[in-house]
């Protein structure tokens, strides 16, 4: 049996039921979620064998015969489970719009251009610390019809499995100092400001390269099995 | 002219690194929407087969409130294998372009943990701002009168996670929200 999921702490993922979000109006349940407690298939990682992952997997700028246009970035951190256990040989995929604000994808009809050199998926594992890193360029804000002058902040989607599927996370990064945050209903659907804080990465001098990228660090919080067993735990020998 | 969402207030990057001391119970990363544009970067070619040559089909449509299908949600499958293991069989599949999906795999074993065999099922869509999970369970099988989730769902409500039989192989329709006020109709979805 796995490792039962500790529980605590997800009330900083948003309420399905978010109207300020229009979309959500007809895609939240209604009816009260249906507790499972200790489920072995919920509470397994599932062993994903979508290929190997090469070097140009996590560069999103080498993916093509040309350079993309754009800033280029390095975005870097560890993901961690809530004990604070880093995550290694975990698969981490991103996506993202290019500079332009525009995805690569045909049903994304915003009028900003296609970059040819850009398509913006990437994916690694994490190391043995649980560090991901990806060179990419800034992806540009883009509208959508949600509401009047609707802007979406600048983001990247990261898509992340841990230790159990029950520890599922599909989020979005954003960058620090973004004027579109107070009108993002997306954003704001994490109602707490300590956790909406928690989406927006740093600038980092320590993953800035000279004369090449500027780096951002963001950390990743995944749910983690309910406790460690440490040695001192353990029963001890022939104590009455 | 664009409304705020709430206040003013600027929101503060992420700190710098964590210092050790720190590391017990940390803070969560909260979920976001996989949005409508996750269809050029995470369906990947054989993600709906599980199982190559599997004899098991299963399909179905997601639908919202207004019994619309919804093209835009990505399903993943994590099952057992036929002897009860779990972990090595996932699958994931768009519903692009007209809310259905599809999986090739093979009938998952009982798990040590009493329950009937099933398929773990999670929906991600744009509109939906965090994953659900549900169940597929499976028609004709006696071990379901048994098994400790189903037990816990009110019983006008378990059809929703059994599986129908038709000549495609088994149907297996998400209905994201309920008619009305009390949801009627709408698929079981489980806190996990």
């Amino acid at each position: 049996m796995a490792d039962l999921l500790r529980r605590d702490g997800r009330g900083v993922h948003p309420d399905r039921d978010f109207p300020a979000y229009k979309s959500t109006a007809l895609r939240h349940p209604k009816r009260p979620l249906v507790p499972l407690h200790d489920p072995e298939t919920e509470l397994t990682a599932p062993f994903l064998g979508s290929g190997p992952i090469g070097p140009v997997d996590a560069d999103l700028t080498a993916q093509h015969a040309g350079a993309p246009l754009g800033e280029r970035i390095v975005v870097t951190g560890q993901v961690r489970d809530g004990n604070g256990t880093p995550l290694a040989g975990q698969l981490v995929e991103v996506w993202q719009a290019n500079a332009s604000g525009r995805y690569a994808q045909a049903e994304d009809a915003h009028d900003a251009p296609l970059d040819p050199n850009f398509t913006g998926v990437g994916r690694c594992l994490t190391d043995e610390h649980g560090t991901y890193r990806f060179t990419t360029v800034k992806p540009g804000p883009y509208p959508w019809r949600n509401h009047d002058k609707a802007w979406r902040p600048a983001h990247i989607h990261f898509s992340l499995f841990g230790t159990a599927f029950a520890a599922r996370l599909i989020t979005q990064m954003y960058f620090p100092g973004d004027p579109l945050f107070p009108y993002d209903p997306v954003m704001h659907s994490v109602t707490d400001a300590a956790a909406r804080e928690r989406m927006v990465a740093a600038f980092d001098l320590d993953a800035t390269v000279d004369q090449w990228a500027t780096g951002y660090r963001w950390d990743i919080v995944l749910r983690g099995p309910e406790r460690t067993v440490f040695e001192t735990d353990l029963p001890s020998d022939g104590e009455g | 002219m664009a409304t705020q969402v709430q206040g003013q207030e600027q929101i503060p990057s992420q700190g710098g690194h964590q210092e050790p001391s720190e590391r017990r119970s940390q803070a969560l990363t909260p979920g976001q929407t996989v949005g409508p544009f996750y269809g050029f970067a995470l369906p990947y070619e054989h993600g709906p087969v599980i199982v190559p040559g599997g004899a098991l089909h299963v399909h179905g449509t997601v639908f919202d409130g207004a019994g619309e299908p919804v093209p835009d949600a990505l399903i993943e499958v994590l099952q057992a294998d036929p002897q009860g293991r779990v972990g090595g069989l996932f699958g994931r599949c768009s519903t692009a372009p007209a809310g259905r999906f599809s999986f090739t795999t093979v009938r998952p074993g009982a798990t040590s943990d009493g329950c009937a065999p099933h398929l773990a099922v999670m929906v991600h869509a744009r509109g939906l701002l965090l994953q659900l999970h549900t169940r597929m369970y499976f028609p004709d099988e006696p071990r379901n009168a048994h098994d400790p989730v189903l037990a816990k769902v009110p019983d006008d409500r378990r059809h929703t996670l059994i599986a129908v039989a038709d000549q495609d192989g088994l149907r297996f329709d998400i209905r994201l929200q309920g008619d009305g006020e009390t949801g009627e109709g709408e698929t079981v979805f489980f806190d996990v």
